[in-house]
């Protein structure tokens, strides 16, 4: 019996071992094609054959939300995403590694940057094709790139840096309210500042602007939460960055110039696409760059001794600082990429509920990692997306997943990983 | 035996040092005065607050009242990393390493208060900031071949057995460039092998970085062994300095250190 079950261990280690040697000669590249492909096919013919499969239209989110929704459906949206995604992706990625392979190895020898530049267009051809489709699918994809810039830069704080912080709505907030402010007060009529100062037109030009004096403003604000954080740790800091969330929140709501509790709306339409994937390809960029940096170490340091830091010359008040201020700043360009997708801010859309969706994006996805926050927040965001006709049992499906993911893999899916562009975009073998 | 009128100037100079914890005086009116390239002991019974006097002068406690001079220049009041910068490096009792952190990581880190980029170059990786890491990371390298743990670079320094933690821990305090280096009980836990080896260390420390160094230790044969001179510290008092010889026949030391020991 011992040995039947060793054989068939062995049957099915080669079979993956298969599966993986089938799959890893396609470098990064080869991925992009066979998914820039599969959207092109979508986007030809992905009416007609939905069609054919008995399908009401092009399922949204691969068919998720609509098996959910009518289970009798789920072979023909599974039939419908193999043929559209699952199978052009492989085969057009199998079929094309050689020349993929030579053209990556041709690009590492031109600077790291014209390769990472060259994907990240790939990318973004790949996402503008396949949010062609429904203003909802476009949505969606905007949300999850924006969840993936605020759970990135909470986990400078709460994984590389190991301080527990529940503020991160707060700091959000402020960066949407500021933003929100700096563009109606500027370029748009409203009816609670009266008519812009500058011409409209210049408005978009004048976006990143925006956004960045709302990660000023975020940031500022967390030198409140850091300055305490010098003193305490663990249990303490986490109540009193969490007392800082609710100021933030009804400070906004007793400030009737912004709307007061019912919310600043009226926001220009300024989160297109290639901002939002712009913006969220700079902050991994520039957050994969501090985290890897020795002075980013330092935050590792502070994190798992204090004094053995000290004592090693890390300047641990001025660490805290920045990764507080740092992680601020980003979740305040989050909350303004927010502000002007979904055009109205209440105060209390910045509140305990959002806190638990992003640190379940972040302890999912993995702490002290980059790839992991991506991937933690684009699953969360993407299960409780398609998990809406489940309405309240929602709330009961993702923390029994969460829940799943502490008992088996206790740091999160993929902890401790950053981003090596040269690997990622490098030729395989 | 040195001339009274040529005496050099010492490297760190530490006078009437006194520490109070609430009610109780850990430390009273210690003095110390180390030479560029001495190597000192200190030694003591448990609790007689040769920790305290190291927590006192690497600015983890400050001092009641006294003065702390490195190199003639005051480090009373300044925090932790600002005297480490200075040159005063140390290791802890308890090794004290981060524990998510591979050896290489640990070596390169202690380059910190040497960087030459800011948080701008870090941020965009700038040129500056690339040549930088190179710089650190091949310092880094060459401090692990010193200490001879280069071939555990990756590794996690939890994943190491005791001995190479040692030595890791070294290195890392020895890539702050220090002018002084405080060492907490090197030798603490260490089987009889480990201990010759770590002698050795400390002698290849002191001969090649040409560095201070100051020793806490339990084992009096090793202080024997390395140390100049010697201090003896009970009750937050030093009892008796001088030359191990000194030290090994003064019968203040036999009774309130050794005799003990030879009971046991």
């Amino acid at each position: 019996m011992g040995e039947s079950d060793y054989k068939q261990s062995s049957e099915k280690g080669r079979l993956t071992r298969q599966v993986r040697a089938f799959f890893s000669p396609i470098p990064a590249l080869g991925w992009l094609l066979g998914i820039v492909c599969a959207v092109l096919i979508e986007y030809q013919w992905g009416d007609a054959l939905a069609v054919a499969l008995y399908l009401p239209k092009v399922p949204p989110l691969f068919g998720a939300t609509l098996v959910l929704k009518k289970p009798l459906l789920f072979p023909w949206a599974l039939l419908f995403v193999s043929l559209v995604y699952l199978l052009p992706i492989c085969l057009i990625g199998r079929l094309t590694a050689g020349p993929a392979n030579r053209m990556a190895a041709a690009l590492g020898r031109m600077p790291t940057s014209v390769s990472v530049i060259l994907h990240l267009l790939l990318l973004y051809v790949a996402l503008h094709i396949w949010t062609e489709a429904s203003d909802y699918r476009l949505q969606v994809a905007k949300l999850i790139m924006i969840a993936v810039m605020l759970t990135l830069s909470l986990n400078v704080i709460n994984g590389y840096m190991g301080e527990f912080s529940c503020s991160h709505p707060g700091f959000m907030a402020l960066g949407a309210y500021v933003a929100s402010v700096f563009s109606l007060v500027l370029f748009k009529e409203d009816r609670l500042f009266g008519l812009p100062l500058l011409p409209e037109a210049w408005g978009p030009y004048c976006f990143p602007l925006a956004l960045f004096a709302g990660g000023v403003a975020a940031a500022l604000g967390a030198l409140i939460v850091a300055i305490p954080s010098f003193r305490t740790r663990g249990d303490y800091l986490a109540i009193i960055s969490l007392a800082f969330m609710f100021i933030v929140k009804s400070a906004i709501e007793n400030i009737n110039v912004i709307g007061g509790p019912r919310g600043l709306g009226g926001q220009p339409h300024w989160s297109t696409l290639p901002a939002v994937f712009g913006g969220m390809a700079l902050c991994i960029w520039i957050i994969n760059n501090f985290v890897r940096s020795t002075l980013g170490k330092a935050l590792n340091a502070v994190r798992d001794n204090e004094i053995a830091a000290e004592a090693m010359t890390v300047n641990t008040r001025r660490t805290k600082m920045v990764a507080f201020m740092f992680g601020a700043f980003w979740a305040g360009v989050a909350g303004g990429f927010y502000a002007h997708e979904v055009r109205h801010v209440t105060p209390g859309g910045f509140g305990i509920q959002m806190l638990a969706e992003v640190l379940a994006m972040v302890y999912f996805g993995g702490l002290n990692s980059v790839v992991g926050s991506i991937v933690g927040a684009v699953s969360i965001s993407f299960l409780s997306e398609i998990l809406k006709p489940l309405l309240l049992y929602k709330w009961i499906v993702i923390p029994l997943i969460l829940i799943l993911v502490m008992i088996f893999r206790p740091t999160g899916l993929i902890a401790f990983r950053d981003f090596d562009l040269r690997r990622i975009v490098g030729p395989r073998r | 035996m040195s001339g009274l009128g040529e005496k050099q100037m010492p490297l760190l100079q530490v006078d009437d040092m006194t520490h109070y914890f609430g009610g109780l005086r850990a430390v009273s009116d210690y003095r110390l005065s180390i030479g560029p390239g001495e190597i000192r002991g200190l030694i003591g019974p448990n609790g007689a607050g040769k920790t305290t006097i190291f927590n006192l002068i690497t600015g983890i406690h400050t001092p009641t009242r006294g003065s702390i001079r490195l190199e003639n220049r005051n480090l009373v009041g300044l925090r932790p990393h600002q005297i480490a910068a200075r040159g005063l490096g140390r290791t802890f009792q308890n090794m004290l390493l981060w524990r998510h952190m591979t050896v290489l990581e640990h070596v390169k880190l202690a380059h910190y208060a040497q960087l030459q980029y800011g948080l701008a170059g870090a941020f965009f990786g700038s040129p500056q900031c690339r040549a930088e890491e190179e710089r650190v990371e091949e310092n880094s390298h060459r401090l692990l071949e010193t200490f001879d743990v280069a071939r555990h670079a990756h590794q996690m320094v939890t994943q190491l057995p005791y001995g190479v933690q040692r030595r890791v821990e070294m290195a890392r305090a020895m890539a702050t460039r220090p002018k002084i280096l405080f060492l907490d009980e090197p030798t603490a836990g260490m089987t009889p092998e480990e201990l010759v080896q770590m002698i050795a260390i400390i002698r290849k420390i002191h001969h090649e970085f040409k560095v201070a160094i100051l020793l806490i230790e339990h084992r009096l044969k090793f202080v024997m062994d390395l140390c100049q001179r010697i201090q003896t510290l009970v009750f937050g008092e030093v009892i008796a300095e001088g030359t191990p010889a000194e030290i090994k026949n003064n019968p203040q030391v036999i009774e309130a250190y050794l005799g003990k020991e030879e009971v046991a």
